[in-house]
């Protein structure tokens, strides 16, 4: 069981809706990666529209808690006040906060970010922040009132996986007792094991399996992926040498000349 | 009056932003409104007057990463 701001979830991986061929295929990947989390957005609705209500509804028979996102926010205004209307929606106070500094990179604008994530922490959210790996940025956060951080390893959709390893190992040097959770760039299992094998506490990714061209077999990879590397983590791992060990014992080896 | 409805304008009767959504044939309890860029409740919408040029944002769930 992983607790998660007091609540135990059954899985590592938090898993994105978006972009799934089909409602059909996003519910089998949900079920297939063994997810206890799904993040959800809020959109504009069509007058007399129900595409809301039978997204929601399908959500609702998944099982999983939800977290709400503020993507597409680009001012602290924008995050605040989607926020308060996500809180509203779907009856939880957990939100993952984006501020969007960059439309090309979708960088989060860190400055932005602190803001927010003050504001809605005094208003009593659970703010997840979409934030970088700078650790100062990550300092501010929990003083403004985070009790978890999200970093990118890669920007979002790129599939890169962890392009800077060392800031992602000092990010977890730096806050052991926080809980960090990997959000965006995470292409492939491979990518996911080596972020939980550094020792986070894990995952958020979306793209990587809903554009994958089986998303519910990719679903499961992950959650296997995620699974392993908190395995590897949790009973120490080797750490590389640069020269041989013979792994057969040498001791009482026979001698035939 | 004049409105911005989620970015179209609307030329419409109603006062009060329930009866904005009615008129408009939004319903249920899974959309979140907001009126000038704060949120405005559900058990608000009722009493909630609406003036002139007002911008609505009518949201609801959708798919996200």
């Amino acid at each position: 069981m992983f607790d998660l701001l007091g609540t135990a979830l059954s899985s590592r991986l938090l898993l994105g809706t978006a972009q799934y061929p089909s409602p059909a295929i996003l519910a089998d990947a949900v079920s297939a990666s063994g997810t206890s989390v799904v993040t959800v957005s809020l959109r504009r609705e069509m007058a007399g529209g129900r595409a809301g209500e039978e997204f929601w509804s399908l959500i609702r028979s998944l099982g999983t808690r939800v977290l709400p996102n503020t993507a597409g926010c680009h001012s602290v205004k924008e995050a605040v006040t989607t926020a308060k209307m996500a809180r509203e929606v779907f009856g939880t106070s957990w939100i993952k906060l984006e501020v969007i500094g960059n439309h090309d990179t979708l960088q989060p604008d860190v400055f932005g970010l602190v803001e927010a994530a003050r504001i809605l922490s005094e208003d009593g959210f659970s703010v997840f922040p979409y934030t970088t790996d700078d650790l100062v940025v990550a300092e501010r956060l929990l003083e403004a009132g985070c009790k978890v951080l999200m970093p990118w390893c890669a920007p979002i959709g790129s599939a890169l996986g962890p392009v800077n390893i060392p800031a992602l190992r000092s990010m977890r040097a730096q806050f052991p007792g926080v809980p960090l959770i990997v959000d965006a760039g995470l292409g492939r299992p491979s990518h996911a094991a080596t972020v939980m094998e550094l020792g986070f506490d894990a995952v958020l990714l979306n793209t990587a399996v809903a554009k994958a061209a089986d998303p519910v077999g990719m679903a499961r990879a992950f959650g296997k992926a995620v699974e392993a590397g908190r395995e590897a983590f949790c009973s120490g791992m080797l750490e590389p040498r640069e020269v041989a060990m013979p792994s057969t014992p040498t001791i009482g080896r026979a001698v035939f000349s | 009056m004049k409105l911005m409805v989620n970015g179209e304008a609307h030329e419409v009767a109603a006062t009060t932003l329930a009866e904005l959504l009615a008129a408009l044939d939004y319903e249920g309890d899974w959309l979140a409104t907001a009126v000038n860029s704060d949120l405005v409740h559900k058990a608000n919408r009722a009493e909630f007057q609406l003036s002139d040029g007002d911008r609505i944002e009518i949201l609801s769930p959708m798919q996200g990463g």
